[in-house]
């Protein structure tokens, strides 16, 4: 993902997502106006759905943080040139690991479960990512179809624990029982009530940590140099010494791991149980996620924020235009991910041919890459 | 099992390989010209969804077949824009078009029709119905064999006849024809095509079309054969199995039909077992089969059975020399 380029580095970072973002917009604007509807006043909905009030402003970052858990998951695998499309099932899986220690230590104290269940999810998640990394490193099984296959294995493989071993006797719905309340992961509201009675829990701080940790990991560890080495040329990597195999299988239990914090945010800090399929697509925002925001960092915290309000604000433009689903929001997300990731090409070439525009001597230098790109 | 109780089970898994065998060959096509195609689900769903509105809105089945490949066309040509001319990564384009696929049938269906995304049933002339074969009912009286044909090879929409008739089809057409020599040309080792005088994109574009509208008969079949009407993510995964047996049949034809049969088998015997204790084994739990396809899969990628080893370009966009 990303490769060569020659137009401005900010131009490459914000103008080219935006302009992305804006034809995603614009398309599903057009879809609103074909039921008969304003989009305008939709776009609006969903902005004040999602910043007009306490309530609203919690769930946004609430959902945000998922999305930035899910989008450093895929984008650390990214920068090992891995493309995991698995966030969805590492997640769900990592939702077992979380609720099987909080379900042993519910009686305890908040500071031993919530860690403990931190590093639960963090082991089962990794677990589940590891094996595609371990399977596509050693016997060469394309890792974007087992990571596929995995999230479906996921799926059946919990529903047959829930049903089986966590559903108390007599429940009706597949979730387990609810945790003691030591086991919550405390919410923001207790500290500030501002927040209503949104969901939005600790876990955000787990969130920005992580994303200041990634930046640390990637660009300031040796750790981090190797990967990235992998990520632009495995032949490099492996003739300067490194073991692209370990390499791989530790990026995927990494990015598995930063999957699986999504269930603490979601099982700890909002259902207190495990409930059945509670991922729910966040582990494919994640996709979107790292895509708009570029691997990096700031871009991801950006654009998992930008998600989580257009899944809060989707939710409540519901209530404000009945007409317009909230599925317009996942529209929005898909075509971001189509126009970012596999439709660069649409507006890349006229801006590099923009770019070169300006300025005699940037115009030679910008022809001479063109010319030396198109002959590798 | 009682004889009677077979009989339904293989009527079922012809059924359920239908839609699987069409939207395999479909992959089959683009894959072996290098297109790597993750987006099968999201064009069985989007022809899924205009043919069960048109077929429900006009009464008119044929109309909502046309309305089914033509979307399910349509978006097999945006995913050949990102992944052939623009030179976009071909996974995500697929992912992308899954979640479009979802997220815009629903929106639309909701809008248009108010019941909770579902289209409504179709009215008479809607539907594809089942075709009896010539003199199923006189053979089927004959003793155990009879039923075998029919109850089993009779009696189904014209879309599952369809699907096999396109396995030698497309077998033929890819092993004993110019344009399937150079389809799998183009997969293989697009600079030799090149270097022939064919242009590698417009085969690759070719091949798209073909997916396309296999995917489309695929989508279709679920609407308004299988079922009558559309219902929310009605293809329920169906498009990755097909992916996962197109896989396992190792990108060929004929062991792809196998596949399909082998899977859509495992999903007839597990919607028999639900519930039934077996003897010795005790209750087989359901999730068990229903992950079994997936999890050959990725044991034959690994290689621990055999070795599946895609096209050679697949994936791998076409930059000419200049």
């Amino acid at each position: 993902m990303g490769g060569t380029s020659s137009i401005p580095r900010w131009a490459d970072i914000v103008l080219l997502p935006l302009l992305n973002l804006i034809l995603a917009f614009l398309i599903s604007g057009l879809v609103v106006l074909m039921i008969g509807e304003n989009p305008l006043m939709a776009y609006y909905a969903i902005f004040y759905g999602a910043f007009g009030s306490g309530d609203g402003l919690g769930y946004t970052l609430y959902y945000a943080t998922n999305f930035v858990f899910t989008g450093l998951a895929v984008a650390i695998a990214a920068h090992a040139g891995l493309f995991n499309i698995g966030a969805e099932g590492q997640a769900y899986v990592a939702g077992l690991g979380a609720i099987l220690v909080a379900l042993a230590l519910d009686q305890t104290s908040v500071f031993l479960v919530v860690p403990l269940a931190i590093l639960g999810a963090a082991a089962f998640g990794g677990m589940w990512a590891a094996i595609p990394g371990w399977l596509q490193a050693k016997r060469g099984s394309h890792i974007v179809i087992t990571t596929i296959m995995f999230n479906f294995i996921a799926s059946a493989a919990m529903i047959y624990v829930l049903n089986r071993f966590l559903k108390p006797a007599g429940s009706n719905g597949l979730e387990s029982r609810v945790l003691d309340q030591t086991a919550w992961m405390p919410q923001l509201r207790l500290f500030m009530p501002g927040f209503g009675f949104s969901p939005v829990n600790l876990s955000i701080v787990l969130a920005l940590l992580l994303l200041v940790g990634f930046y640390i990991l990637v660009w300031h560890t040796k750790f981090g140099f190797a990967l990235r080495t992998m990520g632009k040329n495995p032949l490099a990597s492996r003739y300067a010494g490194m073991s692209n195999v370990k390499l791989i299988v530790i990026t995927m239990a990494i990015s598995g791991g930063l999957a699986g914090m999504m269930a603490i945010n979601q099982v700890l800090g909002l259902n207190h149980r495990l409930v059945e399929n509670f991922v729910a697509g966040a582990g494919f925002v994640g996709i979107a996620v790292a895509l708009m925001g570029r691997n990096h960092p700031v871009g991801i915290a950006l654009a998992a924020l930008l998600f989580g309000v257009l899944y809060q604000g989707g939710s409540e433009m519901q209530f404000v235009m009945p007409n317009v689903n909230k599925e317009v929001v996942s529209v929005v997300q898909a075509l971001v991910i189509l126009f970012t990731g596999a439709m660069e090409g649409l507006f890349r070439p006229s801006l590099e041919r923009l770019f070169a525009g300006w300025g005699g001597s940037g115009k030679a230098e910008a022809i001479a890459r063109t010319t030396a790109g198109s002959e590798s | 099992m009682d004889w009677p109780t077979i009989i339904s089970i293989l009527a079922a898994t012809l059924r359920f390989a239908t839609p699987l065998l069409l939207a395999c060959l479909a992959g089959l096509y683009s894959e072996r010209a290098g297109v790597f195609d993750i987006g099968l689900e999201g064009k069985m769903l989007f022809a899924a969804f205009f043919a069960a509105a048109v077929a429900a809105v006009t009464g008119n089945m044929w109309l909502g077949l046309l309305a089914g490949l033509g979307a399910s066309l349509s978006t097999a040509m945006v995913q050949g824009v990102a992944a052939i001319t623009l030179k976009g990564n071909q996974i995500i384009a697929g992912v992308a078009i899954n979640m479009l696929a979802v997220g815009l049938t629903t929106f639309l269906g909701q809008s248009w029709f108010r019941q909770g995304g579902r289209t409504p049933p179709l009215p008479q002339g809607g539907r594809f119905l089942p075709i009896q074969l010539p003199f199923a009912a006189e053979i089927g009286q004959i003793p155990y064999i009879g039923p075998l044909y029919a109850n089993v090879l009779s009696g189904h929409s014209i879309f599952v006849y369809l699907a096999f008739l396109a396995v030698p089809i497309t077998a033929y057409v890819l092993y004993r024809t110019r344009f399937g020599l150079r389809l799998r040309a183009v997969g293989e080792n697009p600079k030799a095509v090149d270097t022939a005088g064919i242009a590698v994109n417009l085969m690759r574009y070719k091949a798209v079309v073909v997916t396309g509208l296999l995917c489309g008969l695929a989508g279709a079949y679920f609407s308004i054969a299988q079922g009558s009407g559309f219902g929310n993510n009605m293809t329920a995964g169906k498009g990755y199995i097909a992916l996962a047996a197109l896989i396992f049949a190792k990108w060929k034809p004929y062991p792809a039909m196998f596949a399909c049969l082998l899977f859509g088998f495992l999903d007839a015997l597990q919607i028999r077992l639900q519930g039934v204790a077996m003897p010795v084994i005790g209750q087989v739990p359901v999730q068990a089969i229903q992950a079994l396809p997936y999890v050959l899969t990725v044991i034959l990628l690994a290689g621990f059975i055999g070795k599946a080893v895609g096209p050679k370009a697949g994936g791998v966009p076409y930059t000419k020399e200049r």
